[in-house]
Formats: C-alpha cells, structure tokens, sequence
C-alpha cells in the first residue's frame, strides 16, 4: 500500500496544484455526465410523468419495460451509438463520433430510462395521494403533471443523482464512441481504465479515488442545494 | 430545481462553447494499443504538431479493430502491425500507399518459476510446445489484435490446437496488451507481448522474458492513408502530411530517439 499512498498523494497533488491536464479530464468528466443528465432530465421527467397520471392501453407494458431499460448494458449503447455515428452509418454525416458529443449521446440515451422510471415511480405515489384534491381545484389529468412534479421536487432530485451516478461511473460506452483521445474525449474513468492497462495500478486507484470523491462532491452540493429549498416530500 | 436547471444549462453552453473553440483542424489516427501504452506516440507528436498546426487524435485500439473503424471511415490513418491485414485494407480499397515506419519485436514473458521450462530459449515455436505439453497456463489477447494474429501463427508452427486447449490451460482475454499482462501477472501465465509494452509496463510482479531473439518475433509496423476516392470525409492532405512526416527523416530519428529505461523501443525501417 506504501505505493497506493504516494500515488495517491501524487495524483492528489497535480488537483491541488491545478494540472492542466487532469483538471482538463476532470471537467470534461463532469461537463459530459451533467449535459447527459440535463437533456435526460428533459426528456425523462416529463415521460416518466406522463406514464405516471396517464391511464392508456399499454401502460403496464410500458412501465415494465422502462424499469427494464434501467439495466441498458453500456457497451451495448456505446457500440449502437457507434453504428449510427459512423461514417458509414446513417448520422455519420454530422462527424460527430470520437466528440464530446458523442459521449452525451451515449450517456444521455443510458440515463434517461433511469430518471424516466424513477420519475414514474414518485409521481404515480404523488398522485395516488393528491388525486382527488387536484381533481376538486378542476384541475385535469394533464394540468395536475407540472403540480405533482414540483410537490415531488426532493424526490426527484434523487432521480437526477441516481442517473449522475450512472454517467460519471460509465466507461464502456463512452470508450468506444469517445476513443479515448488525449485532451479531447480523454475523461475520468477512461483514464482509469488507460494507466491500469499500463500497469499503472497505484495510480489508476489514485485517480479512481479522486473520481468518487469528486462523485461525492457533486452529489453532496446537490443535496445541499435541495435542502435549502425547504422542505417538501421527500 | 430552477436553480439546478439553470446552473446544468449555463454548464451545457459553456461546455459547447469550450468544445466549438476546440482546434478545428485535425487528423484521427486509428492506430494500436502497443504505440499508445508504451508511450511513443506521446513522446513524437508534439513535435509535429507544433511544426504543421494539425491535431493529431488517436483512437488506440487492437489492430483488428482498428481496421474495421478506418474500414468505416472513422479515421484519416492507419497505424497498425498486421502485414497480411493490412495489405487486404488496401487490396480492397479502403486504404492507399503502405508505408513501413518501424518495427519492434515480441517477446515470450512468463512467471519467474517458470513451470513449463522455457527460460532461456530463443525459438519461439519449441518454447511453445512445451507450455503446451506441460499445460502450462497462457493467457492469450483473443481479440483480434496483431499480436494476437502472431500468436497464433506461432501455434500453428507448433502444431498445437489451441482452440481445443480454449478455458483449460490456453485463456483467451480478449482484452488489451497491459490488461492482458495484468491478468498472466495474476494467473501466473505465459504470454506474448510486445517489446513496448512489455518494458514500459508498471505492474510486472513476478514476471520476466523467457524467450526472445527468434527472427520470427519480427513485428513490424505500417502506416496507410484511408483512401479519400472511398471515404470523401477523410482529410487526405494532412493525413498524407502526417504520413509524410513519420516515415521522413524527423519522424523517423524521433522514433530512434524514444526511449525508456534507457531502452529504444521502435527501429525506424521507412525507405
């Protein structure tokens, strides 16, 4: 362990002392995984809503299979996002794989299940205890969704950080739509996966140290952030 | 949440913007772990994008997949060691002008008690019958890669079926170089690995060469452009200007130059 420690140190030390090029992995880290979460947000939440308050032929279907999709393989994403972005696939003229962009991509598609379920799951308990009330100030099935996922707020930040998580932890996909390029789609955990290739392992563990704790970090501000918007159902 | 959607979306457009500010003029070399790992690529491109102002991006993967993504187009150059494959990427079009840049050679690395016998032996082939005969544990690349490619061959020459041996003694990884010695490091297995990335790599554990200095351990590198007449996105000039560089007279002492421990790792061979 003597050398987990000054390699930890070590790593430890280029953060502090604002290295450029870990610190250049780090917020490519962190930008790919919060722009998945944001655009999965988007889409996820109002889904997940909808499949909750909606009552159509199907539904059940629907909600097993979005549950489902909670366990996409990220490999699997990463080689269909490939097909799609190459140059002999169908998106490929838009040149985006081995980009940021691609990563997003990528990731967004692994964590929009994730935020759509857990959506669901919180606003259909929502709903089940408010249905009437919303139903007395006439509000309808559809205008009550805006109402429900204000008053589950608290919840459904817990939703964005289950599918943070996801994203900032990922490397099968974003390895194989990134590359893995030096400075461009270099991030975290394909660093990782890089030096312990190399038989870096002390350093590889360093660098997966600093990645939790940057997880922790960002999960912990979040929070924070949650808790002074008062309280609320939780 | 509105200030959490905010802060996400002035993330979002200010990451777009880093990202569009990004050096528009650049190359993706498709190209193997073994010039990754062992760090030659980072110790000589700096010097030729510093002189031409072109970016090099390096997607380091087997040399089977790295074909296969340049065969797509995902790529301006090919940087690989695989002879018979790369001269089909040309023979089919996908790719023109191969040029040789270097070579190193594979070496046999195994456990230091060595169980099978081979220490010390310079030909490959008898060293390979041996492990075979005494079922010592081989951890194999199984992936496709170039040096899987030789491996392979050398068994052939050895007569030795080893997809019969396959989850037995013969382990098939399927994983990269330095993964691949990390797990013969755990397994106390033989391996074939390439000279590079056998010294440069940090985890050696009990391991050492064996066998190495058989002519047929030669492993030589090409570089291809990916032909534009089939791929039109490819960027021809500067991938031709970066070919032009590594197999002239500065890419080519830079590769010389390279070294770790003290030891040159790549020989230069461009004629």
């Amino acid at each position: 362990m003597g050398t987990f420690t000054s390699e930890f140190l070590q790593a430890l030390h280029l953060i502090v002392t604002g290295d450029g090029d870990l610190w250049g992995i780090v917020l490519l880290s962190l930008w790919v995984s919060l722009s998945a979460v944001a655009v999965g947000a988007a889409i996820g939440m109002p889904m997940g809503a909808a499949l909750a308050v909606g009552r159509f032929p199907g539904r059940r279907a629907l909600v097993v299979l979005l549950n489902a999709l909670m366990g996409l393989p990220p490999v699997v994403v990463g080689l269909c996002v490939y097909l799609l972005l190459s140059r002999a696939g169908p998106l490929g003229v838009l040149g985006l794989l081995y980009t940021p962009g691609a990563m997003v991509i990528a990731q967004t598609i692994i964590v929009t299940p994730i935020i759509a379920a857990l959506t669901r799951q919180i606003v259909e308990g929502l709903d089940a205890e408010y249905a009437e009330q919303l139903k007395s100030l006439g509000l309808s099935r559809l205008a009550s969704v805006p109402v429900l996922l204000w008053d589950g707020r608290r919840a459904l930040l817990t939703a964005l950080l289950a599918g943070f998580g996801r994203a900032i932890a990922e490397v099968g996909a974003v390895i194989i739509v990134g590359g893995n390029i030096n400075h461009v789609t270099r991030v975290m955990t394909t660093t990782i996966a890089l030096e312990t290739s190399k038989g870096n392992l002390a350093l590889a563990l360093a660098l997966g140290a600093i990645l939790i704790t940057i997880a922790i970090s960002v999960t912990a501000a979040v929070s924070l952030l949650g808790a002074r918007q008062g309280p609320a159902h939780a | 949440m509105r200030i959490v959607k905010s802060a996400l979306l002035a993330l979002l457009l200010a990451g777009l913007a880093t990202v569009g500010a990004a050096q528009d003029r650049y190359i993706v070399v498709q190209s193997t772990t073994s010039t990754q790992n062992s760090g030659l690529l980072d110790a000589i491109l700096p010097a030729f994008e510093r002189e031409s102002g072109i970016d090099v991006r390096v997607v380091a993967v087997g040399t089977g997949q790295a074909i296969r993504n340049a065969a797509n187009g995902d790529g301006d150059v090919l940087l690989v060691h695989n002879r018979t494959a790369e001269d089909k990427f040309v023979a089919d079009g996908e790719g023109v002008g191969r040029k040789d840049v270097m070579y190193n050679d594979f070496v046999l690395v195994g456990p230091s008690e060595d169980p099978a016998g081979v220490k010390g032996g310079s030909d490959i082939v008898v060293a390979l019958s041996k492990i075979a005969e005494s079922q010592s544990p081989f951890a194999s690349r199984g992936d496709d890669s170039g040096t899987h490619k030789a491996e392979l061959r050398h068994w052939q020459s050895a007569g030795v079926d080893v997809a019969d041996a396959s989850g037995s003694w013969y382990r098939e990884l399927g994983a990269g170089m330095g993964a691949t010695l990390n797990a013969a490091a755990g397994m106390g297995a033989y391996t074939l690995s390439d000279r590079a990335t056998w010294i440069s790599f940090g985890n050696k554990d009990g391991m050492e060469i064996v066998v190495q200095g058989d002519p047929k351990l030669f492993n030589p590198y090409g570089v291809i452009l990916v032909n534009p007449a089939k791929h039109p996105t490819v960027k021809a000039e500067d991938g031709q200007a970066f070919i032009d560089w590594l197999t002239g007279p500065e890419g080519q002492a830079a590769i010389a130059d390279f070294q770790i421990d003290g030891q040159q790792l790549f020989f230069p061979s461009a004629q």
